[in-house]
């Protein structure tokens, strides 16, 4: 990490008197993202096509309504979505040039999404050990993987928001720095738009 | 677990003597290249203009080698098993063993796809696409860089799987359950999904960069409505892409669990369905053969258009047909398993919007008619291309029109009647399509046009050896024969299936005269040279730089008028024209980090092939670290000096008035 913190240190002084060149370049990369995102949109919704197709496929074994804790999965709900707001006031402030405001709505960010991910961890591990794993029937296959997947995304997005951090406290808000927060609040609201889907077709539905 | 995962010596296959021979060949040839780089002294050359280029049009000709080494692989499989099926009659064995010959055709299908057709096509876009729209570069220069060396690093897993282990025996689609563990518990089917998923993911980078380029970087007064069809198919392709890559990622990361964690996604026990990864396969499957043909039929239009001196007939309907193409893409999958045996109307909605494609593919059919009429048709090599695309191509549109009734279709499903109908539409509509582009922008990527005889004797020997190769296909589906057999033994069919082998040769030697033609033009290049950037008096900006290219493309970007917008400026008299002043031109520089990312991810693939997984997260994490890396690295660009590119252009200028006086 100390090597990385060192690049960016070197950085600053370039990227500040070439800012205005990039303007035009920004823009596109925020619109690139965005369809970057609509493609894994996609990729959500061929796990919850399969999810569909497979969910009634248990094999004998437990359904969703033997496992599923409704009140554990609001707290980590909760969480989630509480999340999206937190990264939006870092916004308001990284847009303010707000340094020291966006990178303590950052980490609280960091936090909840951490709580977030450690809950499913706990979910996952909980299962597991009572005998219910992803390899015992169809539905615990898709419902795994289906969860899983969006908890990779929500992992990823807990490390970029790490190295964004860093670099917003070692060279501020540059408008470069700013166009890469922009694009992780995007990953990070559309991670919270699926996660509801999830929330309500695997367990709200399954739940019933 | 050992060290090395399933890998052991055991792993090559020193005792086939085909296989051996066959690498035997590459590793020759491999020398040999690797020698008359070193006695040039091109290796620095190598690294620094090509292996690191950001420049689209360098990425665009290494795109284009790789698809013509892969088409060389995929060809000598094709010829195999031909001939092993000219020799396996009559209940004799052949000469390749099922085991082998099983992985030939699945190598063979993988290969063309994924491996020669699209990396063809996206050569071909790489290279022309930014200058029809007048800009300097793509949206993201390093990602085009990355998407090449990932496309590159899957074919390089393919090709090591034929001395390390085996390919997959399950034919191109892998359905499972012969792709699952149980009946394929080799490293086969697990090449194919890392080979796939790591160029699959260079595809959709790809997609979404020319998405971008395209709508946001085209040159000022170009309207959507006034892009060059190219363009405009290669946009709706991009699209495609954009909407069905994810859909296969995530189907073969479902296998991998299968595979590799004990899933039950398509296993037939623990309630596992195999259809829904056929269903899958083919919601990527089908809008994947239009990603395939429609740019090919942008070329036909820019080919057709440029010969015949004539503006394109229906421009607007050309774009709304393609539209119309790849929209309707995404609703027709099921009819590649109309057996599966879903309702009569479910059957009946796929097959009547099948039929459907077939409206708009016809009102593109009569546009290049139409613009032919009453033009003066050069019939150049391009235009013989585009002429043998209309005949054959549309035998293949009737015969996907016979298949598209599911009544018909459970009579010919899996029989050669689909072979032949599905090739007779990709190599009759693509890869005619990508040789009519080769000979047509050859000149401006390289700066000299191609040797004209070779070329038309190149054509001939593909389109006689195609309708050889193809059409007693069509005789044997219905004489009952299915695909994927290895020998034999029906006195009725051996007819047919040697003239089909002979068709092959003819084939084969139509590759023959076309790297002839490469090696005549390449030693002739000085009397073929291209001094005028425009060598066909062409209709699109492209051909209003030099050949090849400046590498920024444009000193001065123009302002858009016309869709064909160098013919509007060479008819206002606008065209060669020196602006008052030059300014410096911001490029991006050359990036090593594509390279390094993308092999670290091949390194990756195949130590998951072989489960080391110590070296799979290794290399995982060294792939990221590059690209962290990379995303700080501050010395990404520079300026090009107006005294330079005043140098240039005055070259360019200079050789257009010298043209001009003659």
């Amino acid at each position: 990490m100390s090597a990385l913190a060192n690049d960016i240190a070197t950085d600053m002084a370039h990227d500040i008197h070439e800012e205005h060149e990039h303007e035009h370049h920004e823009n596109n990369t925020v619109f690139g993202f965005w369809l970057y995102l609509m493609t894994d949109c996609l990729l959500f919704a061929s796990f919850f096509a399969t999810y569909a197709v497979l969910f009634m496929n248990t094999a004998g074994g437990v359904s969703g309504k033997d496992i599923f804790e409704l009140n554990f999965v609001a707290v980590e709900t909760a969480a989630l979505l509480v999340s999206s707001i937190t990264f939006g006031f870092a916004m308001i402030c990284a847009h303010k040039q707000n340094k020291s405001g966006a990178l303590a709505w950052l980490a609280i960010t960091w936090v909840l999404g951490a709580t977030f991910i450690g809950m499913e961890v706990y979910e996952f591990h909980h299962l597991i050990v009572h005998g219910n794993g992803p390899q015992e029937s169809a539905f615990l296959t898709a419902f795994f993987s289906l969860v899983g997947l969006h908890g990779i995304h929500v992992t990823s997005g807990l490390i970029w928001m790490t190295i964004l951090f860093i670099e917003v406290s070692r060279r501020g808000l540059p408008e470069k720095t700013v166009t890469r927060l922009s694009c992780l609040s995007l990953f990070w609201h559309f991670l919270d738009i699926v996660w509801i889907c999830v929330f309500t077709v695997v367990y709200l539905m399954g739940a019933m | 677990m050992s060290f090395l995962g399933k890998l052991s010596i055991e792993s090559v296959p020193y005792h086939e003597p085909i296989i051996m021979v066959t690498l035997a060949v590459i590793a020759v040839v491999g020398i040999a290249v690797a020698l008359l780089i070193t006695k040039y002294k091109q290796w620095g050359t190598l690294w620094s203009d090509w292996i690191t280029s950001v420049d689209h049009k360098h990425l665009g000709i290494m795109y284009i080698v790789l698809a013509m080494v892969m088409l060389l692989r995929g060809f000598a499989d094709a010829i195999m098993m031909r001939t092993q099926l000219a020799v396996a009659t009559n209940g004799a064995p052949g000469y390749l063993p099922p085991e082998h010959y099983d992985q030939i055709f699945t190598a063979h299908g993988v290969i063309m796809i994924i491996f020669m057709a699209m990396p063809f096509m996206i050569g071909l876009m790489n290279i022309v696409l930014p200058l029809q729209i007048g800009a300097r570069d793509v949206a993201y220069p390093f990602l085009n860089n990355l998407s090449f060396w990932l496309t590159a690093g899957g074919a390089i897993l393919i090709n090591i799987s034929l001395g390390i282990g085996e390919f997959a025996k399950t034919g191109w689609v892998a359905y499972p359950p012969i792709a699952g563990l149980e009946l394929s518990p080799g490293v086969g089917v697990d090449y194919y999904i890392w080979a796939l998923q790591i160029s699959g993911l260079g595809t959709l980078l790809t997609a979404v960069n020319f998405l971008v380029t395209v709508f946001k970087m085209r040159a000022p007064g170009m309207k959507l409505m006034q892009m060059p069809i190219f363009t405009w198919t290669c946009t709706w392709a991009n699209i495609l892409i954009a909407a069905s890559f994810p859909i296969l990622t995530a189907v073969l990361a479902m296998l991998t669990l299968d595979r590799y964690l004990d899933f039950h996604f398509f296993t037939n026990e623990a309630g596992g369905n195999s259809m829904m990864y056929i269903n899958l396969f083919w919601a990527w499957g089908h809008p994947e053969v239009y990603i395939l043909v429609l740019p090919a039929f942008g070329i036909f239009s820019e080919v057709i258009s440029t010969f015949t001196a004539k503006r394109l007939f229906g421009y607007t309907s050309m774009v709304y047909a393609s539209g119309a193409i790849a929209i309707l893409g995404f609703v027709v999958w099921l009819h590649h398993f109309f057996t599966m045996g879903s309702s009569a109307n479910v059957n009946a909605f796929f097959g009547i919007m099948t039929m459907v494609i077939a409206v708009p593919t016809g009102v593109k059919l009569f546009n290049w008619l139409f613009t032919m009429y009453r033009g003066r048709l050069v019939l150049s090599v391009p235009v013989l291309w585009a002429l043998g695309f209309m005949v054959t191509f549309t035998i293949g549109g009737m015969t996907g029109v016979l298949l598209a009734i599911p009544g018909a279709d459970y009579v010919l499903h899996n029989s050669l009647f689909l072979i032949a109908h599905f090739h007779n539409t990709i190599i009759g509509g693509a890869v005619f399509g990508y040789l009519a582009g080769f000979a047509f922008w050859f000149p401006k990527a390289m700066g000299f046009k191609l040797d004209e005889r070779t070329g038309k004797a190149a054509f001939w020997c593909w389109q006689i050896g195609f309708m050889m190769a193809f059409l007693p296909l069509y005789v044997l589906g219905f004489l009952g024969m299915t695909r994927r057999l290895n020998h034999t033994n029906n006195p009725d069919w051996n007819l047919w299936l040697y003239i089909a082998a002979v068709g092959a040769f003819v084939i084969a030697l139509g590759i023959f005269f076309q790297l002839l033609q490469l090696f005549i033009s390449f030693k002739n290049k000085d009397k073929l040279d291209d001094t005028t950037g425009d060598p066909w008096n062409g209709h699109t900006l492209e051909w209003s730089t030099a050949s090849p290219p400046q590498f920024y493309n444009f000193a001065h970007i123009p302002h858009i008028q016309d869709i064909d917008a160098w013919t509007d400026a060479k008819e206002r008299g606008d065209s060669y024209h020196k602006p008052e002043k030059y300014a410096p031109i911001h490029m991006p520089k050359n990036t090593s980090a594509g390279v390094f990312m993308s092999m670290s991810f091949t390194v990756m693939g195949f130590a998951l092939i072989w489960h080391i997984w110590w070296l799979a997260a290794a290399a995982l994490i060294a792939g990221i670290g590059v690209f962290i890396k990379r995303c700080y690295t501050s010395d990404v660009d520079y300026y090009v000096q107006v005294d330079e590119i005043e140098k240039i252009e005055q070259a360019h200028l200079a050789a257009n008035a010298k043209g001009a006086s003659v």
